[in-house]
């Protein structure tokens, strides 16, 4: 009777330490990350290297689902403002939605798909095959070779690659709305310009920022603490994509309601 | 003051005075391991002296690993002491650990090279880490250790991915030369390979310590190979050394643990553990 009741509040507390304990593994992970940003050497190849692949090697993803979005965005809104009469707010709702929600958060789920997947496995690769090991007896610090430049890679090209999605996504709403909806396209883009303030864009440059900051981490951290073979670097590829996509739209809550919560 | 070199000086004082211990390169005493309930190493105590070559033998999961492990740092004992040169590891700075680090050269099992960089990258990475080279003068350089174990130089322009076994495990024995490491760690460099590969990169082995004075500490399950490459061999049984002598002496020690070890013999004390 007693385990009836017991066992499954052991279980559990097991759980909750468990998460505690990895918790507090990402934190120190990523306070010892940054430090290394701080402390000299910087491998500023690896950095170039991560950054080229998240910035430039991303860009095909990322536009393709912004303009798309951007299209989506201005048809739903026109057919769904149309019963309110409300159509000619379309291009305000494009480039305010766009520039605020879609385009970083859209941005980032892509980004984390390829990159943190990339990230987990490459690093877990050498997890498993002894490679970090190996830099530690070649007088290289891991975190600061493999961790940190990939940080700092993915905080900087996030919000560049939000800022051409913004663009892109604009320029779908655009697209759809002249050709398809007909609107003249100086009235559209009057609107657009009109509506968009600062405050929009900078919001989602700093949501991207964020987002870069977390795909990296947890792409860098599931790799680094992958176990096993390429099961193991497999479990945490997945991982890094599932729980980097959960952190963002999380986070995405937190710093819209630091940034628009009057 | 009295002079101790005039005619008229104490003959105690004049006497050369008795040779200090050798401190061992590296001493291990009472190092115990565990990863969860498995007790993996149980008070493990070693010598190795300066110059020497000593071979670590068990059976798999006995800890050779661990063991080598811990005295690169790359795991923390749960006890022990571990020294090198006298001076305590476990309680070292960081700097102190790096300091240390730079002086030591590793070949892994599997080679463990960097997929991502080509061949005379690999073979440079320690040198170019601590900045004592140029990317240019690399390349040279690279080529220049590649010939010492019998590799072309253009070998590395090559991939890692693009080799061989026996050339992965050439490239992997030029790595840790390269910044010319006074204590070298070698983890089963024979395993995978053919038996003529093996007794190739034994010889390479051999030389390359020679050849650089260095202290050795390989770990293996190959009787020939650790004949081959040992001054001295010990067996590593349940967590603890169980025996400690002359390699030349494998498989006629007079220790049976040894002894079935080395001859490969079915029967005798060390049995098989079954998961049940």
């Amino acid at each position: 009777m007693d385990s009836l009741i017991l066992d499954p509040l052991a279980a559990l507390g097991r759980a909750t330490l468990a998460a505690c304990r990895t918790v507090g593994g990402v934190a120190l992970f990523a306070l010892e990350a940054i430090s290394h940003l701080l402390r000299p050497p910087f491998y500023w190849r690896l950095f170039w290297r991560a950054f080229v692949e998240i910035a430039w090697f991303s860009l095909p993803v990322v536009a393709l689902t912004a303009i798309f979005t951007g299209m989506v965005l201005a048809l739903q809104s026109y057919t769904g403002f149309a019963r309110f009469n409300a159509q000619s707010t379309i291009a305000s709702v494009v480039v305010i939605s766009l520039t605020r929600e879609l385009g970083p958060v859209l941005a980032a789920l892509m980004v984390a798909g390829r990159i943190g997947a990339s990230f987990a496995a490459e690093i877990g690769t050498m997890r498993v095959t002894d490679q970090i090991d190996a830099l530690t007896t070649l007088s290289t610090n891991p975190m600061k070779y493999l961790v940190a430049p990939r940080i700092l890679a993915a905080v900087i090209a996030l919000p560049l690659l939000v800022l051409v999605a913004d663009i892109l996504g604009v320029m779908g709403g655009w697209l759809i709305g002249t050709y398809k909806l007909g609107f003249v396209s100086v009235a559209y883009l009057k609107s657009t310009f009109d509506f968009m303030q600062a405050e929009d864009v900078i919001s989602g440059l700093v949501k991207a920022a964020a987002f870069g900051f977390v795909i990296a981490l947890m792409g860098t951290w599931c790799g680094y603490n992958s176990k096993g073979g390429a099961q193991g670097v497999g479990g945490a590829t997945t991982t890094a994509v599932v729980v980097s996509s959960i952190l963002i739209l999380a986070l995405d809550y937190v710093l819209t309601e630091a940034f628009f919560a009057r | 003051m009295r002079d101790v070199l005039s005619p008229g000086a104490d003959p105690a004082i004049l006497a050369p005075p008795a040779p200090a211990p050798a401190v061992p390169k590296i001493r291990m005493r009472g190092v115990r391991k565990a990863f969860g309930p498995k007790q993996v190493l149980d008070g493990v105590d070693l010598d190795v002296a300066a110059g020497h070559s000593v071979v670590i033998l068990g059976g798999s999961g006995s800890g050779k690993s661990v063991t080598i492990k811990c005295i690169l740092g790359l795991i923390q004992p749960d006890e022990g002491v571990i020294e090198v040169d006298g001076r305590d590891v476990l309680h070292m700075s960081r700097r102190e650990r790096e300091a240390l680090g730079d002086r030591i050269g590793m070949l892994f099992q599997n080679g463990a090279l960097f997929d991502s960089l080509p061949v005379w990258e690999n073979v440079c990475f320690k040198l170019l880490a601590q900045k004592r080279i140029t990317r240019a003068r690399a390349r040279d350089k690279a080529a220049e250790v590649l010939a010492q174990v019998g590799l072309a130089g253009s070998v590395g322009d090559l991939s890692p991915a693009e080799l061989s076994g026996g050339m992965q495990k050439r490239v992997a024995l030029a790595r840790a030369i390269a910044a010319q490491p006074d204590i070298i760690f070698f983890d089963e460099p024979t395993t995978g390979l053919d038996p003529i590969m093996g007794a190739v990169i034994d010889g390479l082995i051999v030389d390359c310590v020679k050849r650089l004075g260095a202290t050795a500490v390989s770990i293996t399950h190959d009787m020939a190979s650790a004949r081959r490459i040992g001054d001295t061999a010990a067996m590593l049984h349940k967590g603890h050394i169980v025996w400690n002598g002359p390699a030349a002496a494998l498989g006629h020690t007079g220790n049976a643990l040894v002894d079935q070890f080395a001859n490969g013999e079915r029967e005798g004390p060390i049995q098989m553990e079954l998961r049940k």
